[in-house]
């Protein structure tokens, strides 16, 4: 018990000099500068892993094959955003329409709280992206639910497809926007802080901290009595059934509190890109999702969350060169030959990694166990090496 | 005069022209050992999976401590197809799903076993206390129901005490040796708080030895749960020796019932299981 608990102060610790490091990392770097891109990806890295994680709670935990993260973010993002742009700048936004929500959450308690009731405000919102997120899911899940395995991920897919027809459709426009992008809504150099007389930015921090907060949730439901029925649904639906277990009422809580979290993913991803479209929430995004689960290892959230990470930071940064063919090594900066350095070579290399990483790891890089198994693994093996004194080797 | 648990009454089982079980009628009493047999095909796992609402029977009425829980008439295309007896005994239409009917005292083991593989024995018999537990996913999730977690796991280390299960305790059910998954999976079953226990096929693979171990165990768990066990086996010394009353099924029909000594002399029966030498007369 003791050593449980304290291997718990360890990670809270971890945890708090990570954020410390982060908020100091985002005072000190330019938007300008070449390291920006860190803040980026660490933003969106975060948000995918909020996603990924949320996406294995289904997937790897409940065994409900869905593909549907993509529709379930954009009914996330799109609620943040029409409940968060001020009022003032809708007319600016709408320009097609004349909107119909005519309120702001984040401006309403702005003006009341000034920088806090802003922020409550974004939360309301966020809040409020997940609720309604989650009773979309609930309404899709009545019919799909009943479904398994292969075709339960048509399903989802499809009806990914159909929510995304229906934001495009002109007679929302009142409320989506129609095709037209939303914008203007409080996006992430909106957080900031005045300290005595330096302003503090906190958007990448804040970010940061949301996600975590909701994959700590679902750490806390996966380790719950709950989580232990959704594994058991997973690996034997009929003996779970036979244990007393309502087969429908907990796959349609799993597939509910996931896409809760896949909306505040949604709403978070809103507040990163600064602009919402819904022709940008395509299939191919929830494929990305399904690829971090399954590079990660189904079944671990710590591997989502490494997977997310590695994901977007390849992605989008460390294998930028390639597309470029500009690379900058120790201060040199090389211009490699323009035949194969084009864009879409990037693509191909991340494809060749992520084959090889299926090939090497079969189960993921983290297989379904967590960190702190491997930490231990490590500790009794460096442990193992080094006998302690007065230990014979026989 | 003792009290029914389970009655079953002219229970019928059709898949499409295939009468599984035909007119089964049974009554299990209270606290009793009873065995249902019968050569391969007869039908005893199908009405297992029917008191257990795993299938709909398509004739037939099943009541458990008097209440019922499945009934059913032939409808709609069974109608025509309906092959079995007592149509139109049965008018009202009961159906439960396999859970509800855990929830209310029948547990049951599988012919092959299933138990959750991937995750520790501790966890498989914790996900049956889940049923009975007094919380949300609220609660759960933000560890407000500590006091009824605490509850849930020393309940669960009491049972698996009792079944010698407990230094396996955090291994993986799928590592387990067969004959200790076996007790494991009785196990769970008693966890979800049984009145009555079906046991489909206990003593499947099992030596002489670990048949006879099997048999001490079931009579002790009649004992300590004070529950009724009801269960299918092909070990005859294992039916002959712990079960009161025994029920014989032969391509579904119920064809001899009585205590073992009845059963084994019954000529039907002899018949069932070595077959009938047709040109005997000749």
């Amino acid at each position: 018990m003791n050593k449980n608990n304290s291997s718990k102060i360890t990670a809270a610790v971890l945890l708090i000099l990570l954020f410390g490091l982060v908020i100091f990392l985002e005072q000190v770097i330019r938007p300008t500068d070449e390291w920006a891109m860190l803040l980026s990806c660490l933003r969106m890295g975060s948000v995918y892993a909020l996603v990924a994680v949320s996406m294995n709670l289904l997937n790897g935990f409940t065994g409900l094959f869905s593909l549907g993260q993509a529709g379930f973010m954009l009914i996330g993002a799109y609620t943040y955003a029409i409940f968060s742009i001020p009022l003032d700048l809708k007319d600016s936004v709408y320009t097609f329409y004349d909107y119909s929500v005519k309120i702001s959450f984040p401006e309403v308690l702005g003006n009341v709280f000034g920088g806090f009731g802003m922020i409550t405000g974004v939360l309301v919102s966020i809040i409020l992206a997940g609720i309604i997120t989650a009773m979309a899911a609930f309404l899709i899940g009545l019919p799909v639910l009943r479904l398994r395995s292969d075709y339960l991920a048509i399903a989802t897919l499809g009806f990914a497809e159909i929510i995304r027809a229906v934001f495009l459709w002109g007679r929302l426009g009142p409320v989506t926007n129609g095709s037209n992008p939303l914008r203007r809504f409080t996006r992430t150099s909106d957080f900031t802080m005045d300290v005595g007389n330096t302003t503090l930015t906190l958007g990448t921090t804040t970010i940061m901290i949301i996600a975590a907060a909701c994959i700590f949730v679902i750490i806390l439901l996966v380790n719950s009595s709950y989580g232990r029925v959704f594994k058991a649904i997973r690996e034997d639906e009929i003996a779970a059934e036979a244990m007393g277990i309502n087969l429908y009422k907990h796959k349609q809580l799993s597939f509910c509190i996931s896409s809760f979290f896949t909306g505040v993913g949604g709403a978070l991803l809103a507040i990163f890109m600064g602009t919402v479209m819904a022709s940008n929430f395509m299939a191919a995004m929830t494929y990305e999702f399904l690829l971090i689960i399954v590079l990660g290892g189904i079944g671990s959230i710590s591997g989502s969350v490494v997977g997310a990470m590695l994901f977007v930071f390849a992605s989008q940064w460390w294998l930028r060169w390639l597309d470029s063919g500009i690379i900058t090594l120790f201060g040199t900066r090389y211009i490699l030959p323009n035949t194969i350095f084009r864009s879409g070579f990037r693509l191909v290399v991340f494809s060749v990694i992520i084959m090889c990483v299926v090939l090497f790891f079969r189960r993921g890089l983290m297989g379904d166990k967590e960190l702190p198994y491997y930490w231990n693994k490590l500790k009794s093996r460096i442990m193992a090496r080094k006998p302690k004194a007065g230990e014979s080797n026989g | 005069m003792a009290e029914n648990v389970l009655r079953l009454e002219d229970v019928t089982m059709q898949f499409g022209g295939v009468v599984a079980v035909n007119g089964f009628s049974m009554e299990v009493n209270k606290n009793e050992i009873v065995a249902l047999i019968g050569p391969n095909g007869a039908g005893k796992t199908t009405a297992f999976n029917c008191i257990t609402s795993v299938y709909e029977p398509t004739n037939g009425r099943i009541l458990l401590n008097n209440e019922v829980i499945a009934e059913n008439h032939p409808q709609g295309k069974m109608k025509d197809l309906y092959k079995g007896e007592n149509k139109g005994k049965y008018t009202k239409v009961v159906k439960f799903t396999p859970d509800r009917i855990t929830r209310r005292g029948i547990a049951r083991t599988f012919q092959n076993i299933r138990l959750f593989k991937a995750l520790t024995v501790f966890d498989n018999v914790m996900i049956a206390k889940h049923m009975r537990a007094k919380q949300n996913i609220f609660t759960a999730t933000f560890r407000l129901n500590a006091k009824e977690e605490k509850r849930m796991q020393e309940e669960t280390m009491v049972l698996l005490k009792e079944q010698n299960l407990d230094l396996y305790k955090d291994h993986i059910a799928s590592s387990l040796p067969y004959g200790l998954q076996r007790r494991l999976e009785i196990a769970r079953a008693l966890a979800t708080e049984p009145s009555l226990l079906l046991l489909d096929e206990p003593a499947a693979g099992m030596n002489p030895q670990e048949t006879q171990e099997l048999a001490d165990f079931i009579k002790q768990i009649r004992e300590q749960y004070r529950i009724t066990i009801l269960l299918i086996e092909h070990h005859m010394d294992l039916v002959m020796q712990i079960s009161e009353r025994v029920y014989v099924l032969d391509f579904g029909k119920l064809i001899s019932s009585g205590t073992p000594d009845e059963v084994q002399n019954d000529q039907k029966v002899i018949d069932a299981y070595l077959g009938v030498v047709e040109d005997a007369e000749d």
